[in-house]
């Protein structure tokens, strides 16, 4: 049923005559064209939209003497409203988003991919189908959902269990940024194993393999960029996550020493001062450069991550 | 002839092991999700009714109902839906059947993928400088479904060039070897036949801007606004509103004395939305498979 130009050597004898259309159409179609390339275009022009307007407003506390960025970037006091000494220094974020996202991936990685390969490798067509929605379903839960679950299940079993004075801290935030990233982890871990030809599996078992030998010395070297890049993906979500950890991981600005410590992350930093922050004030525009800052660090992971993922793509 | 080794016992034990390690990762992620799920309805289960819904919240929100939140989920999401919706499928549209294969489609796809990426409130970051100050549109509906449209186009964008990609080639020849443009193709052959895929993403657009509350916090809602019983449209567009996401977190961490269940009341609420709408767009796909003539 396949047609194509090239199949049938008539066709250049009827394109003699075209048909005629009225001008407004043609006209109309180049305006709609046009609009379909405009809005083609638009992903671009919001991307250095979003990278324009949050570096507009962040860009003249750079020229404040009373400020400077090797401080912003590597002192951990931050005094936004102190009268005497304002000191804008976010390590100490830093420190907390790193270590909400490094337990979070502790979590994550292993369970994520351990179920994506059930997933994948081990059960039938109708679980797979039930899974997979599952997990579409769980991704779809509202970040300030998460937020509330840390707040009130989360941390009363945190504060029953490991006897922490505060339920809200780096283990709590760590487990709701788990739970959340891994839908992310097993779709595309998913994706990356299915991928992997059948002639692979095929030669594995015809070795006299087991499942388990398949998968450690089959399975998992030749989806290995993929799965990176489910990895990688997931950190970005975490890193990026604002309501959950805002609610969930406490409020104190230092570098935390074990995971009962309560934190603050830099996603969360933003969303509880920029309500207090006066516009055009230099506590505003500081948080504002931590944007940029957020937005560099989603840019650079997001980037490996569709290096890798076109990487299997390619294959 | 086939008798079991000791080797072959020892392979279908390893075999079984393996499988039940990995069923249990699988589970040990779902299954706490679902308990935890089970355990805010029960706690909520005392404020739930349809009166909750529709009722206002009273008392300094320490009792009531969602009402006004709920209405202004609703107005942000058919706002940005209103902005997002054309010019995500227009967007797909260019990169599914106009754009070659050249650096600018490269580019254009790392963007949608970065726009995914960047962080929520970030966004807010974004509508706060772009839409609040540089265009004026003040603390408003406006900007929130503005913020909110871009932020979830990357869904719209690439839901619908899944779905415009699985019209087979073949279609669109047919069409242009009787003498159609492009766009006459577009409209007539691609388009129909794709627009219940368009349709899951759009659905799966409302549940994201539905929950969502970073990019909405600084453009537009707020905690409190007084409206009237049953006033289906009591906001202006240039107002600020209240919305259900926004609702929850000032009620879990701002208001103090509330009434235990209210909060998991309204917790079930927006989760309950956001998954019914995701379900109905999960089921929209899956009739869509069944009924796929190609």
């Amino acid at each position: 049923m396949k047609t194509s130009v090239e199949s049938d050597p008539s066709a250049t004898n009827f394109a003699v005559r075209r048909a005629v259309r009225p001008a407004w159409a043609v006209l109309g179609e180049k305006g709609l064209e046009a609009l379909i390339y405009l809005c083609g275009i638009s992903a671009i022009i919001f991307v250095l939209g979003i990278f324009f307007f949050v570096f507009k407003e962040a860009v003249p506390v750079l020229g404040n003497e009373k400020f400077s960025l090797t401080q912003f970037l590597t002192s951990d006091q931050w005094y936004p409203t102190s009268e005497i000494n304002k000191r804008y220094g976010v390590l100490a974020m830093i420190a907390g988003t790193f270590s909400v996202t490094a337990l979070a991936m502790l979590i994550a990685v292993p369970f994520g991919l351990g179920a994506a390969i059930y997933i994948s490798e081990f059960c039938g067509p109708r679980v797979k189908e039930t899974l997979k929605i599952i997990i579409e379903l769980l991704a779809a839960i509202p970040s300030v959902v998460w937020g509330f679950i840390g707040l009130t299940v989360m941390s009363r079993l945190i504060v029953k269990y490991t006897g922490a004075p505060v339920g809200v801290n780096v283990l709590n935030g760590g487990i709701i940024l788990a739970l959340m990233s891994v839908p992310i982890i097993v779709s595309i871990g998913e994706d990356a194993l299915k991928a992997v030809p059948d002639s692979y599996r095929e030669a594995a078992l015809a070795l006299g393999a087991t499942r388990w030998q398949q998968i450690r010395r089959v399975l998992l070297p030749a989806a290995k960029t993929g799965l990176l890049a489910a990895v990688l993906l997931g950190v970005g979500r975490a890193v990026g996550e604002t309501m959950a950890v805002l609610m969930a991981t406490g409020h104190a600005v230092h570098i935390p020493h074990s995971v009962l410590d309560s934190v603050r992350t830099l996603t969360a930093n933003i969303a509880a001062e920029l309500g207090e922050a006066p516009a055009g004030s230099d506590h505003y525009r500081v948080l504002f450069l931590t944007g940029v800052l957020l937005f560099l660090l989603t840019f650079v992971v997001n980037l490996a991550a569709d290096f890798f993922v076109r990487g299997i793509r390619r294959r | 002839m086939f008798t079991e080794t000791l080797l072959v016992r020892r392979k279908k034990r390893q075999e079984a092991l393996a499988k039940w390690i990995f069923c249990g990762m699988a589970a040990s992620m779902i299954v706490p999700l679902l308990l935890i799920i089970g355990y805010l309805i029960t706690r909520a289960w005392p404020s739930l009714s349809l009166s909750f819904l529709v009722d206002l919240p009273v008392r300094g929100m320490k009792e009531g109902g969602v009402w006004p939140a709920l209405i202004g989920t609703i107005y942000l999401v058919v706002l940005s839906l209103a902005v997002s919706a054309p010019v995500g499928i227009l967007a797909a549209v260019y990169l599914n059947e106009y754009a070659r294969d050249n650096w600018l489609n490269r580019l254009i796809n790392l963007a949608v993928i970065n726009l995914a990426g960047v962080p929520s409130i970030v966004h807010a970051l974004f509508g706060l400088g772009a839409f609040v100050y540089a265009a004026r549109f003040g603390y408003s509906i406006v900007s929130a479904s503005l913020t909110l449209a871009i932020m979830t186009l990357p869904v719209i964008i690439a839901s619908t060039r899944e779905a415009l990609a699985s019209v087979p080639r073949s279609f669109r020849e047919a069409c242009w070897n009787v003498g159609a443009t492009r766009w006459q193709t577009i409209k007539s052959i691609v388009l129909p036949n794709s627009i219940t895929g368009i349709l899951t993403g759009v659905i799966l657009q409302v549940s994201r801007a539905a929950g969502e509350t970073a990019p909405i916090m600084f453009t537009g809602a707020v905690f409190f606004k007084a409206v009237h019983k049953g006033d289906l449209f009591p906001y202006g567009l240039h107002e600020q509103c209240m919305s259900l996401s926004m609702h929850l977190y000032t009620l879990s961490t701002q208001v103090p004395d509330v009434k235990e269940s209210i909060p998991f009341a309204t917790a079930v609420v927006l989760l309950g939305s956001v998954l019914l709408v995701n379900a109905a767009a999960i089921s929209l796909r899956a009739f869509l498979r069944a009924r796929k003539k190609w």
